[in-house]
């Protein structure tokens, strides 16, 4: 029993069908550290572009280290220090929020690169036309910039989520109890893993389908009139 | 410094790397005087408005504009550098019109006339609009107000350029060669908004161009650039017809007579 739902071992079938709603449960866990992982890092990944493109060195040379460092060391290090670091410090996190901040931190150093090239795509003439217009360096960027940046930046974004979707279940080692973690479960209790697995990867596939899916209906929904992409 | 100056380049230096677009460049224009430039490439011509619209850092001297220094601030007696909040405030008095138009393509031509009029000078957006119209009807794109920039013709897009520009209201007004990026075809509706307004308003202009014709028509002087420094300048009638200069007479043949 799991989640208050018994399995029925009689056949195969029966078996899957009767886990299915606590596998579902599991993937209701992995679309919400999805979700707010990859928010964290597409608000993160900005910052960190904006900082880093700061004409004042003493912000954007550390940032720029700061980005690489997330960057280049695994997703299980930077969460084992999450999980069992920071309580030492008296940081002490819910398992699941400490594996959403860890998937936006690796993340937002990717996306904050998707940012900076999405950023240096729009010409500068547009920035040149704003400063001859006077508006102001925040109007020009949240006005003018950005938003000719975001459309072009939307589809590299949402690849961005996926691969975030499906580094989820490394979350499991910190006893979150994400879609894989709930088979593993199963499969532990029951001695039955080949079911639980294969229909962990067929929902997989499913919930990425469908996320593409959004991401594409996005993009082209997006106003992108004027806006060159390439 | 005579009152009616009201831009004044101060022995000004700009370097790219090792390369010196002005040397030493002194240079006025006063109130209300149309003036063109014209010359080689990579003379400098548009330099000089790119530093004015402080687009372009100098080196070595000093710009005024209307009697303060453009790109230094008065500390006591001396001269700094200035600040953004001090470049903000000089560049009230300056509006701009590019060679690649450099609209904003993602805001409908209406909303590229209002946004900084609203944004900066804190007009209502009703305000706004109703100038944005007047200026639409005098460059003839009255019917385009809806339109985003790359649904109109190149022509069509210069003259949003020019609009929005004025919507600004300017002191001076810097035409980067205006109709160089334009269809052949395309360039008149252009010069006509441009010859309208030198001849209907009292605005400042400073105009980079290769049209010859037109700069004759238009300015009140003409000035002759030549690696980073003006050679030879006086009313079109002069420079065009009797050039003193050797450089100014060899440049204007090879322009008005590009086959000879």
């Amino acid at each position: 029993m799991l989640f208050g739902y018994h399995w029925d071992l009689t056949s195969n079938w029966t078996f899957a069908l009767s886990i299915l709603p606590i596998l579902l449960h599991g993937m209701l866990v992995t679309i919400e550290a999805t979700l707010l992982g990859f928010f964290i890092a597409a608000v993160l990944g900005l910052v960190f572009a904006v900082l880093r493109g700061s004409p004042t060195r003493l912000i954007s040379y550390p940032v720029a280290f700061i980005v690489e460092f997330f960057r280049d060391t695994p997703l299980l290090v930077q969460l084992y220090f999450l999980y069992f670091v920071l309580p030492n410090y008296g940081i002490l996190l819910p398992a699941f929020m400490t594996g959403a901040v860890a998937l936006g931190i690796q993340y937002s150093a990717y996306t904050s690169e998707v940012y900076r090239a999405g950023i240096e795509a729009v010409s500068r003439g547009q920035t040149e036309a704003s400063r001859a217009l006077n508006l102001s360096r925040a109007d020009t960027f949240t006005r003018i910039i950005l938003p000719q940046a975001v459309p072009r930046i939307i589809p590299a974004l949402g690849n961005y989520l996926i691969s975030i979707m499906k580094d989820v279940p490394v979350l499991s080692v910190v006893t979150v109890l994400e879609m894989l973690n709930v088979a593993k479960i199963i499969g532990d209790r029951t001695f039955q893993y080949l079911i639980p697995l294969t229909m962990v990867g067929g929902l997989y596939l499913l919930l990425t389908l469908f996320a593409s899916f959004l991401v594409r209906a996005l993009d082209t929904r997006l106003p992108k009139r004027g806006i060159p992409l390439k | 410094m005579s009152d009616d100056t009201l831009v004044h380049f101060d022995k000004v230096t700009k370097r790219f790397g090792d390369f010196e677009v002005l040397k030493n460049l002194d240079f006025k224009v006063k109130r209300g005087e149309k003036v063109t430039i014209i010359g080689p490439s990579g003379s400098g011509k548009s330099t000089v408005l790119r530093v004015l619209m402080t687009l372009e850092p100098i080196n070595e001297g000093v710009v005024y504009l209307d009697g303060d220094p453009l790109w230094h601030e008065k500390r006591g007696h001396e001269l700094v550098p200035a600040s953004e909040a001090h470049l903000r405030q000089m560049r009230k008095k300056l509006g701009m019109v590019f060679q690649q138009f450099n609209l904003f393509p993602h805001m409908t031509v209406m909303r590229n006339l209002t946004e900084a009029p609203v944004r900066v000078l804190g007009l209502s957006r009703k305000e706004a609009q109703e100038r944005a119209r007047e200026l639409l009807d005098m460059v003839g794109l009255s019917d385009q107000a809806d339109k985003f920039p790359p649904q109109l013709s190149g022509g069509q897009q210069q003259r949003v350029g020019i609009a929005r520009a004025l919507a600004m209201r300017p002191q001076v007004m810097l035409f980067d060669e205006p109709t160089s990026a334009l269809d052949p075809e395309l360039v008149g509706d252009v010069l006509k908004v441009i010859h309208r307004l030198a001849e209907e308003h009292d605005l400042t202009m400073l105009l980079v161009t290769h049209e010859m014709d037109f700069a004759r028509r238009i300015s009140d002087r003409v000035c002759f650039f030549d690696q980073g420094a003006i050679r030879e300048e006086g009313p079109p009638d002069q420079i065009f017809t009797e050039p003193k200069n050797q450089r100014t007479q060899e440049f204007l043949h090879a322009v008005l007579h590009p086959e000879a």
